[in-house]
């Protein structure tokens, strides 16, 4: 016990005293892990705060009329004067389509891969529709304005409005002429369709998937077909997680920006014809945020961010919440 | 089968019955047309963006900074370096919190926290991209003052992180507890346990993970429409020489090369689809060739390998 030696004795039991105070590091860990996870959680309540902070003012100007249905609404930089409603009408109306056509297509293809390819088939056709999905959109937009436009969409247009479009009634819905070019609202719904095929076909596979044996079984020993069993048994038991899957790709569409730019030719006229061009809440931000100038057009675009991601919160929220509830439901069993 | 009467009930059965195959086997071939009609769109547009984008696909276009609209040659050199410095901004920024709080879903995935995690997660991966954008436009772009690869490096993590959190968390579930509770039994604190032993295990999955991720971010453009903006001079080269004339330190010039606004090769890709010029169309095409090409071999490279690893494991 020299007198020496007592420096280095109080730093080690300093330094021992630090590690169990802090766990060897692990309180650190601790506190990073939490504090990761805490600001992952917060990230959404941070964007919506944000974006309802930078709104303010559009949102006292214009109040609820900026939301409302009109028939000539005005969206003026120069007399500081806009209406939303021409935007929330394309996108609406462009992912209703896009969901009409993608939901028997993506029931068939989910149960095509989950019940009846073969199985050697499944993976590399699963592979390809998450290949479809990986696709960058602005690619698809140009595709879409150069090939897709000209080669299907305009003789497509013609032809609808040669025939639905006289009728009364839904005839308004597919009134010519569709412009040359072939960008239009028709357009923007077709694209949106390819595009969300992929995410809704991959859900609907994995709620048949996780759909128990034991229910295929008892179906056809019942002496159903195999249609029979899909239709009467399966569908019925998935149907809230494939109900999940739509609400999953309408999440996606209402979203989806650059391929819809591209291709529904940004007017803001007042016709509601799918085959004239038109406008998306996406599409106007894209276009114009950047070159916003005055303070009330930049926060009125926000405004309109700030509802899409209010809506799309909300449809991702319910989409998670159905697709949960399936794959609660099931694990018991298993598929043998 | 004597009396009548159960004749033509069995005639009618098997009517029945045969009406039921032929609806059997109308609807199996309509599921098998539909999944050929929605892989239609994948070929055309691979095929066709293959047989564009090859034709104008020259070394001037990866090397060289681009020349004035509607003239001859140039390059997308600015994009090509504008893409490699977002996508690493983004990969800095997206992997130490992702890692971290995928290790929190993946260990309390029943604690209050964990079930926000793993559901924020899950929502945040359908939040549109353009809201992103606008998000970093008022956090960083306002606050900065300017336009700047930092904003778009920041937009393009967020939009990673849900793929980084979702896949580490499966990653992790998959590494055996017993590794974990033997380095935990040997006295090793959490931590070391997490970042030496099980990581590691978890290591190819979350490499895979985090390059999907990437291939992702790499062919995003909405979001860095009001964030990194565009910019035809960016050069990292000129950035850095020019630095050094004027005496900064390493630092300063890797603060001034993130502070600048930067192009994408998505970006590009927008801007010159909308430009009359011929030129500028065949260069669209290029960048879509590249970029395609990039995304979809990141792809099918991360797929191969989880199949191999899960082959492999099963044994």
């Amino acid at each position: 016990m020299k007198a020496q030696t007592v420096p280095p004795n109080t730093m080690q039991r300093l330094r021992r005293n630090i590690g169990k105070a802090l766990h060897h590091g692990d309180r650190i860990w601790q506190w990073l892990t939490i504090g990761a996870g805490i600001g992952v959680a917060l990230l959404l309540l941070g964007i919506g705060w944000m974006l309802w902070r930078d709104s303010a003012d559009a949102r006292s100007a214009f109040g609820l009329g900026f939301l409302a249905p009109t028939a000539d609404a005005s969206w003026n930089p120069v007399l500081d004067k806009f209406e939303a409603w021409p935007f929330i009408y394309g996108t609406l109306i462009t992912s209703a389509v896009a969901l009409l056509l993608a939901i028997p297509i993506s029931v068939g293809i989910g149960i095509f891969l989950a019940e009846l390819c073969p199985s050697w088939l499944r993976l590399p056709l699963g592979w390809m529709l998450e290949l479809l999905a990986a696709i960058p959109s602005v690619v698809f937009g140009l595709w879409g304005i150069f090939v897709f436009l000209p080669e299907v969409v305009e003789p497509l247009g013609t032809f609808l409005a040669g025939t639905l479009g006289l009728l009364p009634g839904i005839g308004a819905l597919f009134a010519g002429p569709i412009p040359a070019s072939g960008a239009s609202r028709l357009a923007a719904a077709l694209i949106l369709t390819i595009m969300i095929v992929p995410t809704i076909s991959a859900v609907t596979r994995d709620v048949f998937l996780a759909i128990p044996r034991s229910q295929r079984e008892a179906a056809y020993a019942l002496g159903a077909t195999e249609w029979e069993t899909i239709s009467q048994v399966l569908v019925p038991y998935g149907l809230s997680g494939v109900l999940g899957a739509v609400i999953l790709g309408l999440g996606r569409a209402l979203g989806e920006t650059m391929a819809v730019t591209m291709v529904i030719g940004n007017s803001i006229g007042g016709a509601v014809s799918l085959l004239r061009p038109g406008y998306t809440m996406s599409s106007i931000i894209a276009n114009e945020f950047a070159e916003a100038v005055s303070r009330l057009h930049s926060q009125a675009l926000i405004e309109i961010g700030f509802l899409l991601f209010i809506v799309t919160l909300l449809v991702n929220m319910a989409a998670r919440f159905l697709v949960w509830r399936v794959a609660r439901r099931t694990p018991q069993e298993g598929r043998a | 089968m004597t009396n009548t009467a159960s004749s033509t009930h069995f005639i009618r059965a098997r009517r029945g019955y045969t009406r039921r195959r032929t609806a059997n086997a109308v609807m199996l071939v309509l599921t098998g047309l539909t999944t050929a009609l929605a892989l239609i769109p994948l070929f055309w547009i691979i095929g066709y963006v293959v047989y564009q984008g090859g034709q104008y696909l020259t070394p001037a276009f990866f090397t060289e900074l681009p020349t004035p609209p509607g003239t001859e040659g140039g390059g997308v050199w600015n994009a090509i370096q504008g893409t490699i410095l977002l996508v690493i901004l983004a990969g800095l920024f997206a992997l130490p919190p992702g890692l971290l709080a995928a290790f929190y879903a993946a260990y309390y995935p029943n604690t209050p926290l964990g079930i926000a995690v793993r559901f924020s997660t899950d929502v945040l991966a359908g939040v549109p991209s353009i809201v992103i954008g606008l998000f970093l436009y008022a956090l960083v772009v306002v606050v900065q003052g300017h336009f700047s690869g930092l904003a778009g490096g920041i937009a393009l993590a967020i939009l990673m992180l849900p793929t980084i959190i979702r896949t580490t968390e499966e990653m992790l579930k998959l590494v055996p507890p017993s590794l974990r509770e033997a380095s935990l039994a040997l006295g090793a604190p959490e931590w070391k346990t997490s970042l030496q032993v099980v990581l590691p295990a978890a290591g190819n999955g979350l490499i895979t993970g985090f390059l999907l991720g990437l291939a992702r971010a790499s062919g995003e453009t909405a979001p860095l429409l009001f964030t990194a903006l565009g910019n035809e001079w960016f050069d990292f080269r000129s950035l850095i020489r020019s630095g050094l004339e004027s005496g900064m330190n390493p630092l300063e010039i890797l603060v001034r090369i993130i502070e600048q606004p930067v192009d994408s090769l998505p970006l590009t890709l927008w801007k010159y689809a909308q430009q009359p010029y011929p030129e500028r169309i065949h260069q669209a095409w290029a960048a879509a060739l590249v970029l395609m090409a990039f995304v979809l071999a990141v792809n099918i490279f991360a797929r191969l390998w989880i199949l191999f690893r899960a082959r492999r494991m099963k044994g």
